[in-house]
C-alpha cells in the first residue's frame, strides 16, 4: 500500500511538473510571436502601434539615404502599392539593394516613424521571401480591382 | 557518357534495394536461411552502385561537363578544385545523392560489422535499411536526378553561391548527412526488433554503438555548421534558432534521449518500448528535417530548392515510414515486456528525467518551427518565432537537466539513497555555489544568468570530479587499477565535461560579448573588450572567381602590437553576389572580430563592425568533446564480445562495469581479450 501511495504521489508531481513546464512553454510562446505585415496593411493600421513586427517588401529605387555619422540609413520599404519608410542603425547585409526584396523587424517610435532593429536580406540574389512575394501579389490584385472598378 | 553510367548505376542500386528490402525480410520471417543471406551481398552491392553514380556525379563537376544541367547551376570552370567537389553536394539534387550514398554505406557498414549478430537480425535491419533506400532512390529517379542532360552543353556553369565556398561547408552536409542517415540503422535495429518480437539486453547492445555513432557525427556536423554561421555571415551569431537550424537539432535532441534510454535498456532492459519510439522518432524527425529542408516551405537561408512536388514526395515518404512504424509498433509492442523494477531514487529514474526534459525540449522547439508554417497554411497570417522564445523556454530546461546530469552518474541502478547521494555531493554543490557567486563578480559585472551558467558548469565539473575519484577509490580498494574502468564510462564523463564547457563557452559570450559598429577613417581606432583596433585602409585585389576589397585593421592589447587582421568584402562575378569574409584572431580565452560594412564617402572611409567573443571557441570545443566521448564511449571493448558469450549470460550476470559501483571492477572475462 506504501509503495503504490508513492509511486502515485511520483506520478502526480512528475504530471504535475509537465503542466507547469507546458504552461510557462506556451506563455513563452505567445509573448514572443512575431507578426509579418506588408506596407499595405500597415497604411490601414493593421500592425501594432506599440511592440515589435516585421514589415517586408521592396526597397524603394533610390530611396536610401545615408546619414553623415555613416551608419544610420532611411530607405523605402515599398510593395508598389503603399511605402513606408524605415531607419535603421548599422550595417546592412550583403545582399541589402535597391530594387530587391528585404524584410525588417522592429516598431514605431514615438512620433511615428518604423525603426528597424534588424534588417534581413536573404543570401540567394534571386531569391524572394515568400512573405513579400505574396504581399506584393496582394497589393497588385487589390490594384487591379479598383483600376476595373474606376473603367466600368 | 558517364552521366549515363551514372544514371545506370543509380537505376541498378534501386533495382538491389528492391530485393535488399524484401527477400532478407521475407526470409527471416520464414527462417529462409538462402533468403537471409542475401541481405549482405545486396548491402554490399548497394552501396558500390551508389558509389559508382556518386563518383559520375563528382567526375562530371571536375571536368566541368556543362551539359549536365546539375553542374551548370552549381560550378563553375573557374570554382577552385576544392570547392568544384563540394559543389556536388551543394545544390537539392546532390545532396539527395550524398544521402543515398550515406544510407547504402550504413547498410554496408552494417553488413561488414555484424559477424557476430544472428542471421535474422541481421537479414531484418539490413532488410529495413533497403526499404528505406528504395523510397529515396524513387524520390531521386523522379523528382530530382542529377544526371539531366542540357542540350546543347553551356559554355560555362552558373557558379556555386559564394556563401557555400568555405572549407567548413564543404565538410558541413557529410557530417551531418552521417548523423541524419546514421539514425536509420537505430531505425532499422528498432523495427527489426518489432518484427521478431524479441528485445533484451543484447538488442540494446547492438544498437547502442550505431546509435551513438550517428549521435556523434550529428553533433559535429551541427556544431561545424554553427562554426561556419559564425565566421561567415559575418554577423558573429554561432547559432540563430532558424528553422533549419531547429531541423537538425530537433533529431540530435531526440538522439541525445536515445542514446541515454539505450543505456537503461541495456543495463537493465527496462525502457525497451520507449527506446523502440525513441528511435522511430529520431529517424522521423531526421526525414522531416529532410522534408524542411528540401520542400523550401521554410523561410530560411538553406532553402534554396523550392519546389512542390518535391516537398509532396517527401512529405507522402515521411508518412508512410512514420505511419508503419507506428502501426507495427501499436501491434508488436505489448509483446516486448516491461524488464527490471526500479525504485523512485534510482539510475533509472534519472535518465527517465532526462528523456522527459529533452523531449519537453524538442516539443518545444518544434511548435517554435512548426507553428508559423501551420498558421501559414491555414492563411491565419505570417509569425515568426524569434530567439527570445527558444532562449526563455530552453535556459530554464537546460538548468534542470543540467542538475539531474551532475547526479545522475553517481545514483546506483534499481535503488538509490539520498542522504548518500547527499553525502556525495555537498562538497560539489557548494564548490558550485561559491565559484558561481564570485566568478561574475572578479569578471567585473554580476547577473543572474552570468551566475546561473557557471553554476551550471561548475556542478557539472566537480560533480564528474566526484564521480571519477569515487570509482578510482573503489577500484583501488579492489585492487584493481585505473585503466580498469571501461571506457565507456570515461566517454559518458568526457562528454558530460563537453557539455560544461559548451556551457561556459555560451555564458561567457553572451554575458561579456562587446561589439560596434563605426564608420572608420585611415589612422581612426576603436576599443572595444580592452582591444585597440586601429584601420589601416582598404586596397582592392582579385581572386580566383572573385574581386575582393581587403581591409587591414591592426589590433593592440595594453599598447602592444598582437596582430594584423584582414578581413575582405568580396564580389563574385558570376553570380553577381558580394560576401563579408570576417576577419578573426583567435584566442584560448576568447575573438577578437572584424568584418567590414561598406565605402564611405570619398576619404576612404568604412563602416566597420568590430567585437570582442569571449570564450566563443569554448562552444564549438564543447561539442567536440562531446563528439569524442562518444567515439570513446562506442570503443569499449563490451560492443567487440562474441554474441555466443553475450546471450549465455543474462542481464545481471554482464559485467557491468560501466556503472555500478558496487560491481566488482576487474571482471574482463578471457574472451574479451581476443576479441
Amino acid at each position: 500500500m506504501k509503495q503504490r501511495h508513492k509511486r502515485l504521489a511520483a506520478i502526480i508531481g512528475g504530471l504535475s511538473a509537465l503542466a507547469v513546464i507546458t504552461a510557462l512553454l506556451l506563455n513563452a510562446f505567445n509573448s514572443n510571436m512575431v507578426f509579418f505585415f506588408s506596407p499595405s496593411d500597415v497604411v490601414a493600421k493593421k500592425a501594432p502601434q506599440s511592440g515589435s513586427f516585421r514589415l517586408g517588401g521592396l526597397v524603394g529605387e533610390g530611396s536610401l539615404v545615408r546619414e553623415d555619422d555613416g551608419l544610420t540609413v532611411h530607405f523605402d520599404v515599398t510593395d508598389n502599392a503603399e511605402t513606408i519608410n524605415v531607419t535603421y542603425k548599422g550595417i546592412l547585409p550583403d545582399l541589402f539593394r535597391e530594387g530587391q526584396g528585404v524584410v525588417t523587424q522592429g516598431s514605431f517610435d514615438s512620433v511615428g516613424n518604423f525603426v528597424a532593429s534588424e534588417v534581413l536580406a536573404k543570401h540567394d540574389e534571386t531569391y524572394m521571401p515568400p512573405e513579400v512575394a505574396e504581399a506584393l501579389e496582394k497589393a497588385e490584385q487589390a490594384a487591379k480591382k479598383v483600376d476595373n472598378g474606376g473603367a466600368i | 557518357m558517364l552521366p549515363e553510367i551514372g544514371n545506370i548505376a543509380l537505376i541498378m542500386a534501386l533495382v538491389i534495394a528492391v530485393i535488399q528490402g524484401t527477400f532478407p525480410i521475407y526470409g527471416a520471417a520464414k527462417g529462409n536461411v538462402a533468403m537471409m543471406s542475401i541481405a549482405r551481398p545486396a548491402a554490399a552491392a548497394q552501396f558500390i552502385f551508389v558509389a559508382i553514380s556518386f563518383g559520375c556525379l563528382v567526375a562530371a563537376f571536375v571536368t566541368n561537363d556543362f551539359s549536365v544541367l546539375y553542374a551548370t547551376n552549381h560550378s563553375n570552370s573557374q570554382l577552385p578544385m576544392l570547392y568544384k567537389v563540394s559543389a556536388v553536394w551543394g545544390g537539392h539534387e546532390g545532396s539527395m545523392l550524398l544521402w543515398m550514398l550515406m544510407i547504402a554505406g550504413w547498410g554496408w557498414s552494417v553488413a561488414l560489422f555484424s559477424r557476430k549478430l544472428p542471421l535474422e537480425m541481421v537479414a531484418r535491419v539490413i532488410g529495413v535499411m533497403g526499404l528505406l533506400a528504395v523510397g529515396f532512390f524513387w524520390f531521386v529517379l523522379e523528382t530530382s536526378n542529377p544526371f539531366e542532360r542540357i542540350l546543347p552543353a553551356l559554355a560555362d556553369g552558373r557558379d556555386l553561391n559564394p556563401l557555400l565556398q568555405d572549407p567548413g561547408l564543404a565538410i558541413h552536409p557529410p557530417m551531418l548527412y552521417m548523423g541524419y542517415v546514421g539514425f536509420s540503422v537505430a531505425f532499422a535495429f528498432a523495427i527489426a526488433a518489432l518484427l521478431s518480437g524479441k528485445m533484451d539486453a543484447t538488442w540494446a547492445r547492438w544498437s547502442r554503438p550505431w546509435t551513438t555513432i550517428a549521435w556523434v557525427f550529428l553533433t559535429f556536423g551541427i556544431a561545424l555548421g554553427s562554426w561556419w554561421a559564425y565566421y561567415e555571415l559575418g554577423w558573429g551569431g554561432w547559432w540563430f534558432w532558424d528553422p533549419v537550424e531547429n531541423a537538425s537539432f530537433m533529431p540530435w535532441i531526440v538522439g541525445t534521449a536515445l542514446v541515454h534510454s539505450l543505456a537503461v535498456t541495456e543495463k537493465r532492459g527496462s525502457f525497451k518500448n520507449w527506446t523502440v519510439l525513441l528511435a522511430i522518432f529520431a529517424f522521423s524527425l531526421s526525414l522531416l528535417g529532410t522534408f524542411l529542408v528540401r520542400s523550401g516551405v521554410l523561410t530560411s537561408v538553406h532553402s534554396f530548392a523550392v519546389d512542390p512536388e518535391r516537398g509532396l514526395f517527401i512529405l507522402i515518404y515521411l508518412g508512410v515510414v512514420v505511419g508503419t512504424s507506428l502501426i507495427l509498433y501499436a501491434w508488436r509492442a505489448p509483446k516486448v515486456g516491461l524488464g527490471g523494477r526500479f525504485a523512485l531514487v534510482s539510475r533509472e529514474t534519472f535518465l527517465l528525467t532526462n528523456n522527459v526534459l529533452l523531449i519537453v525540449a524538442c516539443g518545444a522547439v518544434l511548435l517554435g518551427t512548426l507553428y508559423p508554417l501551420v498558421l501559414d497554411a491555414l492563411g491565419v497570417g505570417k509569425i515568426s518565432v524569434g530567439p527570445p522564445y527558444f532562449d526563455m523556454v530552453f535556459v530554464p530546461i537546460m538548468a534542470v537537466l543540467v542538475f539531474f546530469m551532475g547526479i545522475g552518474p553517481l545514483v546506483r541502478w534499481k535503488k538509490a539513497e539520498i542522504p548518500d547521494l547527499v553525502s556525495k555531493l555537498k562538497y560539489a554543490a557548494g564548490v558550485s555555489v561559491v565559484t558561481a557567486v564570485l566568478v561574475p563578480f572578479i569578471m567585473g559585472e554580476w547577473s543572474f544568468m552570468k551566475s546561473l551558467g557557471i553554476l551550471m558548469a561548475a556542478w557539472i565539473l566537480s560533480s564528474i570530479f566526484v564521480g571519477i575519484r569515487n570509482r578510482i577509490v573503489l577500484s583501488a580498494k579492489a585492487g584493481g587499477k585505473i585503466g580498469s574502468l571501461s571506457r565507456s564510462y570515461y566517454g559518458m564523463q568526457l562528454a558530460h565535461f563537453g557539455v560544461a564547457v559548451f556551457i561556459i563557452g555560451v555564458t561567457m559570450v553572451n554575458g561579456y560579448e562587446e561589439d560596434k559598429d563605426v564608420s572608420m577613417n585611415v589612422g581612426d581606432t576603436v576599443e572595444v573588450g580592452g582591444y585597440t583596433f586601429r584601420f589601416d585602409g582598404v586596397k582592392s585585389a582579385q581572386g580566383p572567381n572573385y574581386e575582393t576589397q581587403i581591409g587591414t585593421l591592426t589590433l593592440f592589447h595594453d599598447g602592444v602590437e598582437i596582430d594584423v587582421m584582414r578581413p575582405e568584402k568580396r564580389y563574385y562575378n558570376v553570380q553577381q553576389q558580394v560576401m563579408t569574409e570576417a576577419a578573426i584572431d583567435t584566442g584560448i580565452f576568447g575573438d577578437r572580430y572584424v568584418s567590414l560594412g561598406e565605402p564611405l564617402g570619398t576619404r576612404g572611409g568604412w563602416s566597420v563592425r568590430v567585437y570582442s567573443k569571449p570564450f566563443v571557441d569554448w562552444i564549438w570545443a564543447g561539442c567536440f568533446l562531446m563528439g569524442v566521448g562518444g567515439f570513446l564511449a562506442v570503443s569499449d571493448k563490451r560492443y567487440r564480445l562474441s554474441s555466443r558469450k553475450k546471450s549465455k549470460r543474462g542481464i545481471d550476470e554482464t559485467p557491468d562495469t560501466e556503472n555500478d559501483e558496487s560491481a566488482k571492477p576487474v571482471m574482463v572475462s578471457v574472451n574479451e581479450g581476443k576479441v
